[in-house]
């Protein structure tokens, strides 16, 4: 439990009253991923002067475009205090269904631009099969979405005979490729994805129950949250985000196949963690998320600016994630770590 | 005037104890019904019952002047019986106006969207109605415990118009962690509501439940044995009908308690924790039990666990033979020489998926072990020799722990500590949710390690049992040592004396 910051102030009950007294104190822990973005950013523009301008910033911005996507549904699912771990299996997946869909050089359909509704659906039914898995048959989390996401893969590694599947629809390529007002068009998606995950967040019972059952899922179901409906919705979103970045994903790079997402799953959870969203549920925001992943890419995006080789790079991003996670927690009221 | 909550001999049993025996009370319209009783009276099974977390085995609950059965909490909530405990359910991480709502959002819904405005209106309007002057959103977190109180209250009135029946509010020990300035608005507030609600007040303080209720019952045993109105009551005549029963000098082992003690072995000076308790001091023989009474938030918790090395003391001395000892961990408080058996047998006691005698062992496994390396033979040996001492009922030493009674994973506890040889025990209700054949074995085991030496700080789970095992007493009432007592055999202090103390 944290120290309360405010006092009660009641008031006499004689008199009425209904002021505004509450000074909310500013919580530092929770800026603190804005001031590390900030002070990465300096640093790099000192040792790289390239880093600060505009063609590098849109560099940066459309490099963040898919992993937004993907850690709007990680944060809720890591909100929740769950974990999924099936990103890459989904994403590569809905990749394939998306290259499959639309005008390409194996299967005779196309979709166009309706291919991605199929995608993000796949996606969505996919987190419901995590979903009522990790509920019903009351399977950890982590355990389900392990399981899962390597029978996506396994899938989309054979559906395909391991083969990749190239996209031939120039149309749909524009979804990451083209421009509009000047900015790629996976940056306007992400900020699209972004919209709708704030708005679940603020705006829903659903991001209310995902913050109540993170925080103290008894009490919750004693209020009569409905905790295992509110969990299965969950993955579903996290599925449908994923199934989103599937068909980003196979518009970059023109094709479709097994190992299209081979990386994905630790940046999302890098930059979730990062972002300042703790592992144990309750506190964080998809906005904190979005700072994670531009920490995350500013980071790779400088150390290439900088020449550092690309396993020293790795080594980097591995370091990053163990200290976010240990300037994160209170370590005080931690008896029992696992 | 109407009854707007009826108990008819509602009877509650769990294993080997009758928590509650055909038990019959009501709560009218409108008023304020004081609770009391002894821990482990069965007031909170009778709250738990209330609040839909138990049911009941025999005789009939009316609510509303129906038949009435809850299958939840929030299925007691929503029909208009609610509670308020000290555990409080409140979700840190929401907001004020959340919390009031929460699970009930559909009211503010439009669209799938909620409408927070209209939510952080309709909270403004509950928290007029406690005066709790905060802006609805903030975030609980941001309150301290005095205000979330008040949040959850105005949860409990926020039914008030959105449902057709009367509103039954219980406040489970309401005061015990609030100032006097927070108490006193509380009262005031309580006044006021009493024509929009009924309230169940539970306290250990007798004064305050005097001062507020209009009528009292007193539990003992799981039994209503009084009922009045408060105006007619005296503190020590309440007091009298708590403890009721005469002690029986046989049950505890009393002429076993020994006469001359050994040396001293733990002296304590000055021990403070923050917030808990301050300035605590005595000095231990060996052989000697001290026993320690006070009500839940007295600090008498704290004092066991900081023993146990569980919370770090924030300031004084603990010396064992005379040398200092830090506690600023369990690690410390075992190699110092305390065993510390904790109340919450099943969590922190035994380890629940190992065996007896790895239980047994789990303490003394340097012992039992030579480079590493276990010596099972011994370990079964030492252990089927405390199995037979203590009557330990294992088909073997290699049982799982939890298929064990109660009262026989408790002798493994205490014998855990007998085979590391601590040298002082600090026994933390010791016989907790044990049935009554269990306790005496247990009392017997806590005579004959007081006999071999070992100094005992004992936290009973009644008054009776704490005077009738301990040599010496200490009562301990908001974090401060009241009263002090002897309790040689043939002149033990009375119930009554250290209730007195005690509230």
């Amino acid at each position: 439990m944290r120290k309360p910051r405010i006092p009660a102030r009641l008031s006499r009950p004689t008199k009425n009253v209904l002021a505004f007294d509450t000074v909310e104190s500013i919580n530092w822990r929770a800026l603190a991923p804005i001031g590390v973005f900030f002070l990465l950013c300096v640093v790099i523009a000192i040792f790289s002067p390239n880093f600060l301008s505009v063609s590098n910033a849109i560099r940066i911005l459309n490099a963040s475009a898919i992993p937004v996507v993907l850690v709007m549904g990680a944060t809720f699912v890591i909100l929740m205090g769950s974990i999924d771990l099936s990103v890459e299996g989904i994403v590569a997946l809905c990749a394939v269904v998306t290259a499959s869909l639309v005008l390409n050089d194996t299967f005779a359909s196309d979709l166009g631009l309706w291919a991605i509704p199929f995608a993000v659906l796949a996606g969505g039914i996919i987190g419901g099969i995590n979903g009522s898995t990790h509920v019903y048959l009351k399977v950890p989390s982590f355990m389900v979405t392990l399981g899962i996401g390597f029978v996506c893969l396994g899938i989309a590694t054979a559906a395909l005979g391991g083969f990749p599947v190239r996209i031939s629809d120039r149309g749909f390529r524009a979804l990451t490729l083209g421009r509009t007002l000047g900015l790629p068009n996976g940056i306007w998606v992400a900020a699209a994805a972004v919209a709708v995950a704030m708005i679940v967040q603020e705006r829903t019972r659903l991001g209310r129950y995902v913050y109540a059952i993170g925080t103290d899922e008894t009490t919750a179901r004693q209020s009569g949250v409905p905790i295992e409906r509110t969990r299965v919705l969950v993955f579903v979103l996290a599925g449908l985000f994923s199934g989103l970045a599937g068909a980003m994903a196979a518009a970059q790079l023109g094709q479709g196949h097994a190992l299209i997402a081979s990386g994905r799953l630790f940046t999302t959870i890098t930059a979730v963690v990062v972002g300042g969203t703790a592992l144990s549920g309750g506190v964080g925001s998809v906005l904190n998320s979005v700072v994670g992943v531009l920490i995350v890419i500013v980071l790779t995006n400088g150390m290439v600016l900088m020449g550092v080789p690309p396993f020293v790079q790795q080594g980097v991003q591995g370091f990053l994630i163990i200290v976010a996670v240990t300037l994160a927690l209170d370590r005080r009221q931690l008896l029992v770590v696992k | 005037m109407e009854s707007i909550l009826e108990l008819e001999s509602v009877t509650k049993e769990f294993p080997g104890v009758r928590a509650l025996d055909s038990v019959s009370m009501h709560v009218d319209r409108n008023e304020v019904v004081g609770l009391i009783g002894e821990n482990g009276a069965g007031k909170s099974t009778l709250v738990k019952i209330l609040a839909g977390i138990h049911r009941i085995d025999a005789g009939t609950m009316k609510f509303g002047g129906e038949q009435a059965s809850f299958r939840s909490p929030r299925d007691a909530f929503d029909r208009g019986l609610t509670m308020v405990f000290q555990e409080q359910s409140i979700i840190q991480t929401l907001t004020v106006a959340e919390n009031i709502f929460l699970g009930r959002e559909r009211e503010f819904l439009r669209f799938g969207i909620i409408d927070k405005r209209a939510m952080n209106a309709a909270a403004k309007v509950e928290l007029a109605k406690v005066h709790l002057d905060c802006d609805p959103a903030t975030k609980c977190a941001n309150l301290d415990f005095a205000a979330r109180q008040m949040v959850e209250i105005a949860k409990a009135l926020s039914l008030d118009g959105r449902i057709d029946s009367d509103i039954v509010i219980l406040l489970d020990e309401p005061t015990s962690v609030l100032e006097r300035r927070e108490i006193d608005l509380l009262f005031e507030i309580i006044k006021e509501l009493k024509n929009k609600a009924s309230i169940i007040f539970i306290s250990h303080r007798l004064d305050e439940v005097l001062q507020v209720s209009d009528r009292v019952y007193v539990l003992r045993d799981g039994a209503v044995v009084h009922e009045t109105a408060s105006k007619d009551a005296t503190i020590t005549g309440l007091h009298e009908h708590m403890v009721g029963r005469q002690l029986d000098h046989r049950y505890y082992r009393e002429n076993k308690q020994r006469q001359s003690l050994g040396k001293p072995v733990l002296s304590i000076r000055n021990l403070s924790i923050d917030g808990e308790f301050r300035n605590l001091s005595f000095d231990l023989s060996e052989g000697e039990i001290l026993g320690i009474a006070g009500v839940v938030g007295s600090g008498r918790e704290a004092f066991a666990r900081c023993l146990g090395g569980l919370l770090p003391p924030s300031g004084g001395e603990i010396l064992i033979d005379g040398r200092a000892v830090r506690l600023n961990h369990p690690h410390q408080a075992v190699n110092a020489g305390f065993g510390f058996v904790p109340s919450e047998r099943k969590s922190e006691g035994i380890v629940i998926g190992l065996s007896v005698s790895e239980n047994m062992t789990l303490a003394a496994g340097k012992r039992f072990s030579k480079f590493g390396f276990i010596s099972f033979e011994r370990e079964r040996a030492e252990c089927q020799r405390w199995i037979d001492r203590l009557r330990i009922r294992t088909p073997s030493t290699k049982t799982p722990m939890q298929s064990l009674s109660g009262g026989n994973q408790q002798k493994v506890v205490l014998s855990k500590w007998q085979i590391f040889g601590s040298k002082v025990a600090v026994l933390d209700h010791p016989t907790r949710g044990i049935d009554v054949g269990a306790k005496e074995d247990v009392y017997e085991l806590i005579r004959e390690m007081a006999e071999q030496g070992v100094a005992i700080i004992l936290l009973g789970d009644t008054l009776e049992e704490v005077i009738g095992l301990s040599n010496v007493i200490l009562v301990l009432k908001d974090g401060e040592v009241s009263a002090r007592f002897e309790a040689p055999v043939g002149a033990k202090p009375d119930q009554i004396d250290l209730i007195s103390k005690m509230v």
